[in-house]
């Protein structure tokens, strides 16, 4: 088996479409020039296998193949961009001239193409679609059915989904250098209706990784997603009317950390700040937390869903400290971002395809434990809510304004957890809700591998992680006033 | 339609129909009984221009099929993005691998071949634009400086973006149906922020349509979304309380789509829907009347066959305030015992039908509320119709607006939200495929301070 992604990405994308390393050059020439700071190609071939059950049965299965390369040329704040689902020379010598229209004075210039060696695996080049034979991801949706519907009688409707994909993607830099990637992402979700009397609810459980299929058979991960989805469905059978008003929130840890992408990851990406559109511009070194509290972007945890072992610019993903005991340290970069604010890029520029242009993007995004103990942290509330699950979120970069909505969550009374609340949205301010943090939990959890963020209609899969958090003050939008 | 001489897009059409033919063959010949396919190609322009200087220029470019076969009531599909040949049958043995490990499943199955569209209308869709670079980059900077010059308080902008696109889809099955129409579609958009004091606001507006004179003009798009961000300036909370709400009309849409996803089949089968079981009862007070137009000439979501290559027809979906459809395709109509309502892929053009009250007069109407602009967040479940988003508007008392709203949310459950709409306006004021003029409900919770 070969494991060197350069070696994988040119049997997977060059070779197929007859481009030589002369080819390579020639599209190099036909981009760069005089009046060019930058520009680079991204070929990419990506593969994906799904297979769905339903009613106890497997419905559908989808296998799909995409294939492209993305030209891209960068004049001073200009950026000519064009891509082609064609990989042959002349589509992709059409597509440069496209992108090259952007800066039109200036020659062509000679570089030598070299290839970048990958040290780091955080991953292995594996193709999960092939990791597992057929009948074997049927069979384990089949007893991730059967284990939720065993788990509790009230469940009345089980959807299971299984996806692999393999990615493959080569970056040539205007300096020549060749790098590739090769990256598995499997991901397993569960989703069960369960009914009694006249209510019915939904929970829904999952996770995922940058590795084979066998990762669910490992550790009983997928049994255990079936009957976490069953839990969440039956507590909210049972969840009463959610609180409105700003209370005390104890944060659970793990997930929740959706919290961190929203108030402040998002507001921390060079694009924002160099533009001075987000409510973190020029705010380095200044106070945005409490003491206590540091947060990081790191690209480099092995295996996990956000991770990169180069992103796709072709930089060496790194640990970026962005917050470090309250106080704000670092923005996440780009290349084109850094160049134009004098600055490294992180290793964060990340797109979603070939089509697509990169832009600065997290990661897995977490906090460091603190020293509280989880059960030390709840007790120390009268009244509050505590939330342990939640949806998506959505942030204003301008005013800092955040949402997550929370899908489990229990009242706190008298520093006990009581009776189980609907789910509701929680909204804050991302410049000042650090600042709330009060209490900080000595159980760091990463979430279980389910991230995908958008941004400017782009999709990337990301991790988020925390502690429990005590946060002093966060609006919480249930119906009970 | 006019085609301009130097449009190969009859070709292209002819081309994509013979690939279909192409597929299903293959399919045939791999011993599937049954198969459809689609096949979808586009090409676009997009730029953005930011603070006058160019920022993108973006050519797209976008190929794309997808085949699903059948082996008796065994399915398997796969897609590719390759039209080449040699993609081509490996997509179909892709497909054909897929469905030797699917299960048998009654419904699975193409749509009644009576039921194919017999005629293909043409609805006006395809309208180019042949528009240079150069031009583009004009229109874009003009919408821009049209914002940035509107108030002194626009002290900084995220640019303005013009974007056209021209595509054929084409969509064929083992009934001998192959059927395919080209489309075009163009947008402009801007977004600016504005400062007063230490209030940052960010606000956009936009504007799209099949042709390109049906757009809104640049400095319109410009100047609306300058207003709107400077009218956010200076929000603030309020406290937590129990008041009516006016969605206005460009948020109101999203009530309607969680209508329309509470409606359809696949929602009703899997029983993760609040409006499960309430074909034919009211749900909307009585003056609502929500209609289909799939064949709207120029509409954004016009199509003359749905997703299984059915005729779509215009419908209502709630007449006096009673729902009377779900939207079904072929596969959720026979798993719920229904004939499909040829609403494979979606609804095409929803049209709300708006009273006499203009936004003034809703603001009357409402006496002291809250009328909310936009809308964040996820938080809506479609199982039990719980509703809690965060939301930014204005507090509104006496019937005037008093002041700029965030950093809330409001809350409530969809069921009684329906139940409680007072009015909906006359003030339908953007573009979109779903048309409505903004809603006022009875009653919400905000939480705030």
């Amino acid at each position: 088996m070969m494991t060197d992604p350069i070696a994988i990405a040119r049997t997977h994308i060059l070779e197929p479409a007859g481009l030589s390393e002369q080819d390579l050059d020639r599209l190099l020439g036909l981009l760069a020039g005089s009046a060019v700071d930058a520009a680079d190609i991204y070929f990419q071939t990506s593969r994906l296998e799904s297979w769905v059950l339903e009613d106890g049965i497997i419905k559908d299965g989808n296998f799909s193949i995409e294939q492209g390369a993305g030209l891209r040329v960068i004049s001073g704040e200009k950026t000519g961009f064009a891509y082609s689902d064609e990989l042959r020379f002349p589509a992709l010598a059409q597509a440069a001239e496209a992108a090259r229209a952007i800066a039109r004075m200036g020659q062509g210039s000679q570089v030598r193409i070299g290839e970048v060696a990958n040290k780091r695996s955080l991953y292995d080049p594996t193709n999960p679609i092939a990791s597992l034979p057929d009948p074997d991801k049927i069979a384990l949706l089949q007893r991730v059915d059967a284990e939720a519907r065993r788990a509790d009688p009230r469940v009345r409707e089980v959807v299971a989904s299984v996806v692999a994909v393999q990615d493959t993607v080569l970056v040539l830099g205007d300096d020549g250098a060749l790098s590739a990637d090769v990256r598995p992402l499997v991901r397993l979700n569960v989703s069960v209706v369960a009914e009694d009397g006249g209510r019915r609810e939904q929970g829904s459980s999952g996770g995922g990784a940058r590795a084979d299929l066998d990762y669910f058979l490992l550790e009983d991960r997928a049994m255990s997603f079936a009957r976490e989805a069953v839990r969440l469905a039956i507590t909210n059978l049972e969840a009463g009317d959610a609180p409105a008003g700003t209370m005390t929130v104890v944060l659970g840890s793990g997930w929740p950390g959706v919290l961190l992408h929203e108030a402040i990851g998002h507001g921390l990406e060079g694009d924002f700040n160099r533009k001075g559109s987000s409510a973190f511009a020029g705010r380095i070194g200044e106070r945005v937390a409490a003491p206590g509290v540091t947060v990081v972007d790191d690209g480099t945890l092995p295996g996990r869903r956000g991770s990169l072992n180069i992103d796709d610019e072709g930089t060496m993903t790194q640990n970026t400290v962005l917050i470090e005991d309250g106080i704000l340290c670092a923005y996440m970069q780009d290349k084109l971002n850094a160049r134009l604010t004098g600055t490294h890029s992180t290793g964060n520029g990340r797109r979603e395809s070939y089509a697509h242009l990169p832009m600065p993007r997290m990661t897995n995004t977490y906090m460091l434990a603190g020293e509280r103990d989880p059960e030390e942290i709840i007790a120390s509330v009268d009244k509050g809510l505590y939330a342990v699950n939640f949806g998506g979120g959505q942030v204003d970069i301008t005013s800092g304004k955040f949402v997550f909505s929370a899908s489990e969550a229990y009242l706190i009374e008298n520093g006990k957890v009581g009776r189980p609340v609907k789910g509701a949205t929680l909204i804050g301010n991302g410049p000042d809700v650090l600042t709330r943090v009060s209490m900080i939990g000595n159980d760091l959890r990463l979430d279980q591998g389910v991230g995908t963020c958008g941004k400017e209609g782009q999709s990337v899969p990301v991790g988020v992680g925390q502690p429990t958090l005590r946060i002093d003050g966060l609006t919480v939008g249930g119906t009970s006033a | 339609m006019s085609i301009a001489a130097t449009d190969d897009t009859a070709e292209r059409l002819a081309r994509l129909k013979q690939t279909i033919e192409d597929l299903l063959k293959e399919a045939k010949r791999r011993g599937a009984t049954a198969a459809e396919a689609s096949v979808g190609s586009s090409a676009g322009l997009e730029v953005s221009v930011r603070l006058g200087e160019v920022e993108t220029v973006e050519h797209t470019r976008d190929n794309g099929l997808g085949i699903t076969v059948y082996f008796g009531n065994r399915k398997g599909s796969a897609s590719t993005s390759d039209l080449s040949t040699g993609a081509l049958r490996d997509a179909v043995k892709a497909a054909c691998a897929i469905a030797e490990h699917t299960q048998e499943d009654p419904c699975a199955h193409l749509a009644d071949s009576a039921l194919m569209a017999a005629e293909i209308p043409d609805l006006d869709l395809y309208h180019p634009w042949y528009l240079g670079v150069e031009d583009a980059i004009e229109i874009a900077a003009a919408c821009e400086d049209s914002a940035r010059g509107y108030d002194p308080r626009i002290v900084n902008s995220e640019g303005a973006s013009l974007s056209t696109h021209t595509g054929i889809q084409v969509y064929g099955n083992s009934h001998g149906f192959v059927a395919g129409y080209p489309t075009s579609r163009h947008g402009l958009s801007c977004a600016v922020i504005g400062q007063e004091g230490e209030s940052l606001q960010r606000d956009h507006w936009w504007t799209s349509a099949r042709a390109a004179a049906d757009l809104d003009s640049a400095r319109m798009v410009g100047e609306r979304a300058a207003e709107r961000t400077v009218a956010r300036l200076g929000s603030r909370r309020i406290p937590t309380c129990q008041v009516p709400v006016l969605f206005r009309a460009e948020v109101a849409t999203g009530l309607i789509r969680s209508l329309v996803s509470a409606i359809q089949g696949g929602s009703i089968y899997r029983r993760t829907s609040f409006l499960l079981d309430h074909l034919g009862e009211r749900i909307f007070p009585e003056f609502v009347r929500i209609h289909e137009e799939p064949h709207l000439p120029r509409g954004l979501s016009s199509a003359p066959f749905d997703g299984d290559g059915v005729a779509t027809r215009a419908k209502d979906l709630i007449t006096d305030g009673v729902l009377q459809t779900y939207l079904l395709d072929a596969y959720s109509g026979c798993r719920l015992g229904m004939q499909t309502t040829g609403n494979a892929g979606g609804v095409r053009n929803l049209r709300i039908v708006m009273g006499d009250l203009d936004r003034a007069a809703l603001l009357r109407e409402m006496g002291t509320g809250l009328m909310v602009t936009e809308l964040m967040g996820h938080g809506v479940n479609p199982v039990t119709g719980d509703y809690s988003r965060g939301a930014a508007g204005f507090w509104v008392e006496g019937g005037e607006i008093v002041h700029p709203v965030e950093e809330i949310t409001i809350a409530g459950n969809l069921k009684r939200m329906y139940a409680g709409l007072i009015a909906v306006g006359n003030d339908y004021d953007y573009s979109g495929s779903t048309r409505t003029g903004s809603w006022l409900i009875d009653k919400m919770t905000i939480a705030g301070e």
